[in-house]
């Protein structure tokens, strides 16, 4: 989350971070130090500061018993740290986070690296020992179901950098229209697989759903997205509303309730009885009228007034059907 | 050197305190370690260095190092002595192949920015530490990614491994309130993109679900860890995604606009025309409530011919619709 204050870290992390970081370096003798620093994942005075503190330790107080790091000249050289030279065996949370991510990636449709997978798989239950058990206590089932053959062309598309065109529909505005659109991955996420790429019908990001796409065509063009075209950032979920989307204020009672789970709403205030009013910002109202319909008066739009009209405007038209 | 308590001074002593036990061969007594190593001859009196020496060893021994304690014979009495078992230590030799460094990468990659994100940038790490052809990973077109948005993710998970009985307040999907439960955690799945944990109900005495979201406020253990079993054949899949019946399908006739309706044109046995602005579709239906409910969010592009009792449902869910939109908020 920008702005998000990083948590101080405690001895203890860094000392496992540094028994990480000091085989890693040991390997990699004379890498530059923004390079290290990148392949580390910390800053440049962070590494910095790490090494210096590396340098005053060792098995005894001799100097000749002391890890030696010098950084001079923009390259890291790290001595007299045999002790430590091989890694720490992985932690609990570690085995468990790799192993179940590999059972996510193997959960999904169309995967070539199945073999891969697996064989990996195997090597970190040797390498984890009794940890190895404690990752079947997660367990992940990642994506509902989709065509293989679908996932296999799409992620295809992206691995050769090719243009597709998408006939796409789109159930919440119930349109179904035609994009082209220039893959840059496909991602299973929130137990759906997406298609994330640059539509030039939108110019701009989007992520398709592959249990919507119609037809997918692989076009003989080369994939061109323009540089404004960047991966999103996926810790707030699939739904991200723009700054300027309009701000809609809905009253749900408690079978509506499940709507502060599902979307970002931004303010969710008690009003007692079992009442919930929440504020959630949309570019698309005409998506907010079908969600209103669908709930059946345990959802009301409060405000904007003129959102409010429209959705009593349209159950009026649907009840003139039956009159 | 650094302030004797800070951070960093800490972190200094606990490698220094690696380090000598690493490299001994033989177990040293406290005394030993405390002469090796400055931080600890610095200490103001002997309890000073007692507690800090407790408090480092079991630090060491959260992060997995393996800290042993053999007894060692200094003259008449026999003493306590410590070491790290190098063998144990170590990470072992496994050679993982380019296409197997590759998957990890993905592996790892999927918990970006979730809980156990960083553990798995470190396992990565560590995996990769003598593979220094490539550190960068292959296009590989498709990932997976788990989010862990839930607050008590890492608490059910660690509940579960440790096999540790907790409490936890529950709100039901359709109310506010919420009800304490208790229970023996026996795994936290992900299904269909939610979070739940399995396990048996104290209270009822029998294997319940639970989402994660619904779950408010602190889990606590409520027992001992490591006093209950996880039943062999518990398939955690099998019980979320619940004893579900399927019911028979029963058919429907939609008047649906043309242009509109996709959705349910996909799944439509039949489309006919009716004339330029209507067609006609035979669909079929297995639940009432809720094709009722997808018909009405269509608004006026899609009118229920046939049966009655569907017709019915969609009118009264417009009419809902409609009262609760009318005047004044």
């Amino acid at each position: 989350m920008a702005g998000a204050k990083q948590p101080v870290e405690t001895a203890q992390a860094r000392l496992a971070r540094l028994l990480t970081m000091v085989p890693w370096l040991v390997n990699r003798q004379g890498i530059d130090v923004e390079e290290a620093a990148r392949g580390l994942g910390i800053s440049v005075p962070q590494l910095e500061s790490d090494l210096n503190l590396l340098f005053v330790c060792g098995y005894g107080n001799m100097p000749d018993e002391l890890i030696d790091a010098s950084w001079e000249g923009g390259k890291v050289f790290l001595s007299n740290a045999e002790t430590i030279a091989k890694p720490l065996r992985l932690g609990l949370d570690e085995a468990v986070s790799l192993m179940v991510g590999l059972q996510a990636l193997l959960s999904l449709p169309g995967l070539h690296e199945r073999d891969a997978a697996q064989r990996a798989l195997a090597k970190l239950e040797a390498a984890a020992g009794s940890f190895g058990q404690a990752a079947a206590s997660v367990t992940v089932q990642a994506a509902d179901p989709v065509d293989e053959d679908l996932v296999g062309r799409a992620r295809a598309a992206v691995e050769a950098g090719r243009r597709v065109r998408l006939e796409y529909l789109v159930p919440g505005r119930d349109e179904s229209t035609e994009r082209d659109v220039d893959p840059l991955r496909v991602i299973s996420m929130d137990g759906r697989i997406y298609l994330e790429g640059w539509c030039h019908r939108a110019e701009a990001m989007r992520m398709f759903r592959l249990d919507r796409i119609e037809a997918l065509e692989v076009l003989d063009v080369a994939a061109t997205p323009p540089p404004a075209a960047t991966l999103r950032d996926l810790a707030g979920g699939i739904f991200q509303p723009g700054p300027d989307d309009e701000v809609v204020t809905l009253r749900l009672d408690r079978v509506a309730r499940w709507i502060v789970d599902y979307y970002p709403v931004e303010a969710v205030r008690d009003l007692g009885d079992g009442m919930t009013e929440v504020d959630l910002r949309t570019a698309d109202t005409q998506w907010l009228v079908r969600l209103m319909l669908r709930l059946a008066g345990h959802a009301v739009v409060t405000a904007p007034e003129s959102l409010r009209g429209e959705v009593a405007a349209a159950a009026r038209a649907a009840l003139a059907a039956y009159a | 050197m650094s302030a004797t308590n800070s951070p960093a001074a800490k972190t200094e002593r606990l490698l220094n305190l690696v380090l000598v036990l690493l490299y001994t061969r033989r177990p040293l007594t406290k005394a030993q370690i405390r002469r090796t190593i400055e931080a600890y001859a610095a200490a103001p009196s002997a309890e000073a260095f007692d507690r800090t020496f407790e408090r480092d060893k079991d630090e060491l021994r959260e992060l997995g190092i393996p800290l042993v304690t053999e007894v060692v014979s200094a003259g008449w009495d026999d003493e306590q002595g410590y070491r790290i078992d190098q063998r144990e230590y170590a990470l072992p030799d496994i050679a993982f192949e380019r296409d197997e460094l590759t998957v990890l990468g993905l592996a790892a990659r999927a918990w970006a920015q979730a809980s156990l994100g960083g553990a798995a940038t470190q396992a990565l790490r560590k995996l990769r530490a003598t593979d220094v052809e490539r550190d960068e990973e292959s296009l590989i077109g498709i990932e997976p990614r788990l989010r862990t948005a839930e607050p008590s993710f890492d608490a059910f998970k660690d509940a579960v491994i440790a096999r540790a009985p907790v409490s936890f307040d529950y709100r039901r999907a359709d109310s506010d309130e919420t009800t304490t439960r208790r229970l023996e955690p026996w795994r936290v799945v992900l299904w269909h993109g939610r979070w739940y944990v399995t396990g048996r109900d104290l209270d009822r005495d029998a294997p319940r679900v639970f989402r994660l979201s619904r779950i408010s406020g602190e889990v606590t253990r409520i027992g001992t860890p490591g006093s209950y079993d996880i039943p062999a054949d518990h398939d955690p899949h099998v019980l979320v995604s619940g004893s579900t019946s399927v019911a028979e399908p029963s058919p429907a006739v939609l008047r649906v606009r043309v242009g509109r309706g996709h959705y349910l044109r996909r799944q439509a046995r039949t489309v006919g025309e009716i004339d330029d602005d209507f067609s006609l579709i035979d669909v079929d239906h297995r639940d009432l409530d809720e094709f009722a409910t997808d018909i009405a969010s269509h608004g006026a592009d899609v009118r229920v011919e046939q049966p009655v009792d569907l017709q019915r449902a969609v009118v009264a869910r417009l009419r809902a619709t409609l009262a609760a939109h009318e005047g004044r908020p």
